[in-house]
């Protein structure tokens, strides 16, 4: 769930003249997260650290002049780029005091902007539509600059891109109420012209919002009418031969903001991540009006994830640097931190904690060995309340780290720091609070292991699935990586605590899992638990040897066989009889299995998959489920031991699907006869328990007719005694 | 202690009447409940919902509607007339004709001063009430179709009126109709059948409410005659409605057997906008609830499954107390059975005829807990019709089995009785004394020699029985002023004593011999529903409608020392959570100390010889003596010996050979008795 943070104070600002902009033109990130330079309507530049709401510095042009484009800072060489009265670039350092005696140039054509992206360098957008690197035109500012507009077309927005090692400006035109979208590449120099489709007349975006994705360049703008569009534009595209028609641009609805009857005036989007979008100046959908909000939307689910009613007047602009809202409002601007982590539907729609894990895990009563032997250390998770108790002890010991340095630290760092700070981190903090930076650790940690071959810290993994506040959906690579890493514990877990695993992903465990060699599984520290519960099934086996809840195995051999096969295939298949009740698995394996099939599925989607298991593989699972049948249905099996257990259903439903996934196999299969065989006595018993307790029914409903009517009819004589 | 042969009787055939009309009188907390057959009976809720009076009825009479009007109860019926009763002599006191053919509805103002009847004829009578008659005013306007149902505005100048498919408001002043609210029909085939609005409400607000045949309770703005609200409540009729003493509150009575309450409540807390919600639903009977009672604390309805059923409303009880139990009132608390002891006869009671049996015999003795071959059948021997259209009201069979005494409100009848095994004859006594007359309560003296009965002013004629001639020999009265009928007639077994208790709850002993009366047993608050005494003739037991029990010495005039004992100690909390009173008390001529009570469910012999039962102590014991070995039981076992094998017990008694008579009637009989309820919709039929 995205969440706006508490929000303070950078700067004041003075009234604009202008009503509906504020007086700002700009803030653009300085050398790091921290910095932010802000320049104003009309002649300063000043520097921020953004987190001590302090400014480090500020330049003024001279009175009489105006600075026409934000200033920018090129990092490569630690400059500031701006513009002032249109034509005259100033470039100049931190150390600079007076603006007018750092370097300046006049160009020849009236500049638009200048734009100076992460990893790009700075590059000069003339207002005529053509671009130059800003070295270049220092070199000969005179130089000739041809206008690529047409007349009357003028730029209403842009912005600079770097995908992979192209850099890129984006910027769109306004021509007679149409509207167009311009891509410019710089080195080498090609254009792209799109046309943005028209909303309807008189209407015009309110804002753009461009950022790189998946090598596409993703573009988002917001219409006065409350609709929010998409376009994607590919970086690869071949240019287009020069003076071709604009070719429309596909866009695609994204939302469709509440905007109560009334055109937007002065609004922002911009987007945050591929799923969350900021808006500002859009009405909240359940205050009344007259109320400004800033507003967090998630694009994928349609739902308001978080608003901030900001006093005073909206301005309709937003910036959004390093999760950081930068949002002027009334008389100031304002800095509001933010946190997007990826959603699932369960916690967009707020339901992210299963209850399923609370209620197949009752407590037990009996103390675990483990924590007798071991301690705490290979002891389940504490509830929170422990952990509490823990965090107020070691708050006051460990230098702390805060959700973002450790995320920064898992970035480098090696595996036991990384360990280290995230157990602390866990200890230290509620897991209320911590839940929506759980998923974005979970994510960092995966992909720095898929990058980092090297690098696997599985007990951190392990500790972050056991907070159960992580979802397949939230971190779809965990589960497979884990699997990829043979790190089978760990997929235990997730496939205990994840309520959303897809169905093929369930599947892909189940074959690892099966042909996982018994003497590898035996190895593996798994749950205990889970362990000991089919420790518990294997070794009561011997123990067992009475009848089963309406199946008898050697019985029901006797009749069950009918006149299709002789007494001498009888007699062969009371020899084999005996030995099934071995369990085909280690206790181990089977106590992986076992997660599988307590898992949630849909049989629809799990059994195209059911079908790449190999004949072997579902000959030995199909064993496997007899086994646990038998000893499910045996009456002396206490049902109520405590353990996280398939239950009965579970195992019938898979044998069920096994079967039918592979019917024309086992059918064919020669060894799997007498499997199919058994299976068929199962059912038949219960068949035949059934009729006989319906040829029943009708004398126990007798027999309690009896007790009932003890009728004494009219009249009677009878003896009684009181004491 | 004790074995019993016990003859289990379950031939009586009684049947009782459905509940036509009921009307509360909240000052005296008097209910009036008519049935069927015209019978009228007052409870008293104040009293344990004890049955205090029972005023027969007769053929012909239909009471459609009961009206108090402040301690007088008048009726209407569809016989056209306006009756009102005398509730000391149990009689109607007289009946008047309102000339408007069959009466469906009648209320009175809540002054007190004129009673309204809605006819057949379309016409509402008023009617003046004065001191000692009702006098006809003046007709409302009169309208086509008949008055179904109507209610007083509690101004006293308006008048609701539930015809069939509207409702009127009149004005009893110009006797005008001011309104007119037509009232939807049924949908489908009930289209085209008019509805019959069966009750209507008229609260202080104006606000007017409706239950009608189509199954709806509609809401009405009294003032401008527009519909408010329609609640459809069920697919068959609403029945009766009634609405709380602070208006807050409705009930509906439908003939799906179901009670639905409405409630004027705001839909949100705390504001004001109050509007009729529907809140409660309660299903205590199978049949048509014809007649509801919306008590401040309770409702009480009953219908055509004849049970007077009391359901508190816990909202307004303390919950888990005596008052928050649901009652239900299904047989009358009075004895319909008389047993001749010495001949082993029962005499069997209906509202128009009589029925003698002769228990059956069996062979020898068997072991507790058997039942012994029955060598003869009972047999009825005479069935009696009575003469006339009034319904019997009490009846009695003397002792021996040689005489026979029933009576009507107008009439005593007596007969001897001569029954040897194949020869049978009954003949009528026909000269009575005038004393004679009008009584409430017949008994014979044990040695069949005389014939008592309770007459008006409380006093009891005796008069003597002999073959030849039947002589009035003294008229006894006490000098209480109590004018309250008698409803209980005990003569001693030695013919010493004989003991008679009024619904004023006093009990005088008056001395045969003397013919004088002998003592007064101190009022107790709560009405005796039994009398009895004790065969030596020096106490006198009364249990009363609270379940206490008292045992009063004769010699001493004071109450005994076990009777003292009782009250310290307290009776224990489950004998007095039982909810029917006890309508028996005998005792055992084999032993002195045991005393024999029943109620409609158990039967109990209290040992005065044994330890009375302690506060934690278990009352029901009788299953945990059974299982304890012979030593060990006297350890455990206490004064009340309470035996429930017996369900639904009309009488107990004992004959004169110490066997016991149990006369059952089980509920389920009468309700397979019933007519069939109306057909509801269940799940898969």
């Amino acid at each position: 769930m995205a969440a706006l943070c508490e929000g303070y104070t950078l700067c004041g600002l003075v009234p604009a003249l202008n009503q509906l902009k504020s007086e700002i033109q700009g803030i653009e990130e300085e050398r790091d997260c921290d910095h932010v330079i802000v320049t104003d309507s009309t002649r300063s530049v000043t520097l921020y650290k953004v987190s001590d709401q302090k400014p480090l510095g500020s330049w003024t042009v001279k009175q009489g002049q105006t600075l026409t484009c934000p200033a920018v800072y090129n990092r490569e060489t630690n400059e500031y780029v701006a513009v002032s009265d249109n034509k005259v670039v100033r470039i100049w350092k931190e150390d600079d005091i007076v603006l007018d005696k750092a370097c300046k140039a006049a160009v020849s054509a009236d500049v638009r902007m200048v734009h100076c992206p992460h990893g790009g360098e700075p590059v000069v957008l003339f207002q005529g539509g053509a671009v130059r690197q800003l070295d270049a035109l220092l070199s000969a500012p005179q130089q000739p600059i041809e206008e690529v507009l047409v007349q009357e077309e003028t730029i209403r927005w842009s912005a600079s891109i770097v995908a992979e090692t192209q850099q890129l400006i984006i910027f769109t035109t306004e021509l007679k109420g149409d509207h167009f979208l311009y891509l410019q590449r710089v080195n080498p120099n090609s254009v792209q012209r799109y046309r943005l489709e028209p909303e309807g007349p008189g209407l015009s975006p309110l804002s753009f919002s461009a950022s790189y994705r998946d090598k596409n360049i993703c573009l988002l703008y917001l219409y006065p009418k409350g609709h929010v569009y998409q376009s994607l534009v590919s970086v690869r595209v071949p240019p287009a031969d020069e003076g071709a028609p604009a070719v429309p641009l596909p866009r695609h609805h994204l939302l469709s903001l509440p905007v109560g009857g009334q055109l937007l005036e002065a609004a922002s989007a911009i987007s945050l991540d591929d799923a969350h979008i900021a808006v500002v100046g859009v009405p909240h959908p359940s205050a009344g009006p007259g109320k400004d909000f800033l507003c967090i939307w998630n694009t994928n689910f349609q739902t308001l994830q978080a608003a901030k009613e900001m006093a005073g007047k909206l301005y309709g602009q937003l910036w959004c640097y390093s999760s950081k809202l930068f949002i002027p409002h009334g008389k100031t601007l304002s800095v509001v931190p933010f946190a997007c982590p990826r959603s699932s539907l369960a916690s967009a729609l707020g339901k992210l904690k299963q209850l399923k894990t609370e209620e197949t895990k009752p407590p037990t009563l009996v103390p675990s060995w483990n924590a007798v032997f071991h301690g705490e250390k290979a002891a389940p998770p504490k509830p929170v309340e422990s952990r509490k108790t823990r965090t107020t002890r070691k708050t006051q010991s460990a230098p702390s780290l805060t959700t973002d340095q450790v995320q920064e630290l898992i970035k480098t760092a090696p595996a036991e720091e990384v360990q280290k700070e995230v157990e602390s981190l866990l200890s230290r903090q509620e897991l209320q609070d911590l839940q929506p930076s759980l998923g974005q650790l979970a994510l960092s940690l995966v992909s720095r292991s898929l990058a980092d071959p090297a690098f696997y810290s599985s007990s951190t993994l392990t500790q972050l699935v056991h907070t159960q506040c992580l979802s397949h959906s939230v971190c779809p690579d965990l589960l497979p990586l884990a699997l990829e890493k043979k790190d089978y514990f760990l997929c235990q877990l997730c496939l205990q605590f994840f309520p959303d695993i897809p169905e093929a992903v369930t599947c892909s465990c189940l074959k690892a899992f099966i042909s996982l060699p018994d003497a590898d599984a035996e190895k593996l520290s798994l749950e205990p638990d889970s362990v000991s519960f089919m420790e518990m099934l294997i070794s009561s086996e011997h123990a067992q040897a009475g009848l089963q809840n309406g199946f008898s195995p050697t019985s029901c051999k006797e009749d069950g066989t009918d006149a299709i096969d002789g007494p001498q295939t009888k007699a062969k298949e009371k020899e084999k009889a005996p030995p099934q009740q071995m369990c085909p698995l280690g206790s181990h394996k089977a106590a992986l299995i076992n997660e599988v099939l307590q898992t949630a599925y849909s049989e629809t989607f799990l059994l195209p998959h059911l079908k790449d298991l190999s004949s072997d593989h579902v000959v030995l699972f199909l064993q496997y489920l007899e086994f646990l049948y038998l000893r499910y249905s045996t009456d002396s099996f206490p049902q109520t031991h405590g353990y996280r257990s398939p239950t009965l259903n579970q195992i019938m439903d898979w044998v069920c699907m096994l079967l039918d996934a592979h019917f024309t196999v086992l059918v064919m299969t020669p060894v799997v006869k007498s499997l199919l065989l058994n299976f068929q006595h199962f059912v038949r018993s219960q068949v035949r328990l059934f009729s006989e307790l319906g040829k029943i029914e009708g004398s126990l409903q007798e027999l309690n007719n009896m007790k009932r009517t003890k009728d004494v009819g009219q009249y009677s004589i009878e003896i009684i005694e009181l004491y | 202690m004790g074995e019993f042969k016990v003859h289990r009787v379950r031939f009586f055939d009684y049947m009782p009447s459905a509940i036509r009309a009921m009307a509360f009188n909240r000052q005296m907390e008097r209910l009036a409940v008519a049935r069927a057959d015209g019978a009228v009976e007052i409870f008293n809720f104040a009293d344990n919902y004890f049955q205090e009076k029972v005023i027969p009825g007769r053929d012909g009479r239909a009471v459609e509607a009961l009206c108090w009007v402040s301690g007088r109860l008048f009726s209407a019926g569809l016989d056209g007339a306006i009756t009102e009763y005398d509730l000391e002599n149990l009689r109607p006191r007289y009946s008047m004709d309102a000339y408007g053919g069959p009466i469906w509805t009648l209320s009175s103002n809540s002054q007190g001063t004129l009673l309204a009847a809605g006819c057949e004829d379309g016409t509402v009578k008023i009617f003046e009430v004065l001191q000692d008659r009702v006098q006809f005013q003046r007709n409302l306007d009169r309208q086509k179709g008949r008055i179904v149902s109507l209610c007083w505005h509690p101004s006293g100048g308006q008048i609701a009126v539930g015809m069939m498919d509207m409702l009127r408001i009149f004005d009893t002043q110009t006797g005008h109709a001011t309104q007119r609210m037509l009232v939807e029909r049924g949908l489908g085939a009930s289209k085209s059948r008019e509805v019959v609005v069966w009750s209507v409400a008229f609260l202080s607000d104006h606000t007017v409410i409706s239950g009608d045949s189509a199954g709806k309770v509609q809401i009405w703005d009294g003032l401008t005659g527009t519909l408010i609200q329609t609640h459809l409540v069920s697919k068959w009729d609403v029945l009766v409605l009634s609405i709380s003493q602070d208006e807050s509150s409705a009930m509906a009575g439908t003939s799906e057997g179901t009670v639905v309450q409405f409630q004027f409540i705001s839909s949100t807390v705390g504001q004001q906008d109050r509007q009729w919600v529907r809140t409660r639903t309660f299903k205590n009977h199978s049949h048509d609830v014809r007649a509801l009672v919306h008590t401040d604390t309770a409702v009480v309805s009953g219908g055509m499954d004849t049970q007077l059923v009391v359901r508190p409303l816990l909202d307004k009880v303390e919950k888990n107390t005596q008052e928050s139990a649901l009652r239900k009132i299904a047989f009358p608390h009075r004895s319909l059975v008389s047993c001749a002891k010495k001949a082993g006869l029962l005499l069997f009671q209906f509202p128009d005829h009589l029925e003698v049996w002769r228990l059956g015999e069996s062979d020898g003795n068997g072991a507790p807990w058997e039942s012994l071959p029955v060598k003869r059948k009972p047999e009825k021997l005479i069935q009696l019709k009575r003469k006339g259209e009034d319904h019997i009201c009490c009846s009695t069979l003397s002792p021996c089995g040689g005489w026979l005494a029933y009576s009507t409100i107008c009439s005593v009848h007596l007969y001897r009785l001569q029954l040897s095994s194949n020869n049978i004859s009954i003949q009528k006594v026909s000269k009575l004394p005038r004393e004679l007359r009008s009584v409430h309560q017949l008994s014979f003296s044990s040695d069949s020699s005389r014939l008592f009965a309770s007459s008006s002013l409380s006093s009891v004629v005796m008069v003597t029985l002999d073959q030849t001639e039947i002589k009035h020999i003294h008229t006894f009265r006490h000098q209480s002023g109590s004018k309250q009928p008698v409803h209980i007639l005990s003569p001693s077994e030695d013919g010493q004593w004989l003991a008679a208790a009024n619904t004023d709850g006093e009990i005088h002993v008056f001395d045969l011999q003397k013919k004088t009366l002998h003592c007064s047993v101190p009022t107790y608050s709560s009405c005796p529903t039994a009398v009895s005494v004790h065969p030596s003739g020096c106490s006198l037991v009364s249990v009363h409608a609270d379940h206490q029990i008292f045992e009063f010495s004769l010699k001493q005039k004071e109450f005994t020392q076990w009777s003292r004992q009782l009250q310290r100690r307290g009776l224990h909390p489950l004998w007095l959570q039982r909810d029917t009173p006890i309508t028996g008390v005998t005792f055992n001529p084999r032993n002195p100390a045991q005393i024999l009570l029943h109620d409609t469910f158990m039967f109990c012999i209290i040992d005065q010889s044994l330890p009375l039962p302690e506060e934690r102590t278990k009352l029901y014991n009788q299953a945990l003596l059974r299982s304890l070995p012979q030593t060990q039981r006297p350890r455990e076992s206490h004064a009340f010996k309470i035996f429930k094998n017996f369900q639904h017990l009309l009488c107990v008694a004992l004959m004169e050979d110490r066997s016991l008579v149990v006369v059952e009637r089980p509920l389920l009989d009468i309700m397979s008795q019933l007519p069939a309820p109306v057909r509801q919709k269940k799940f898969a039929t």
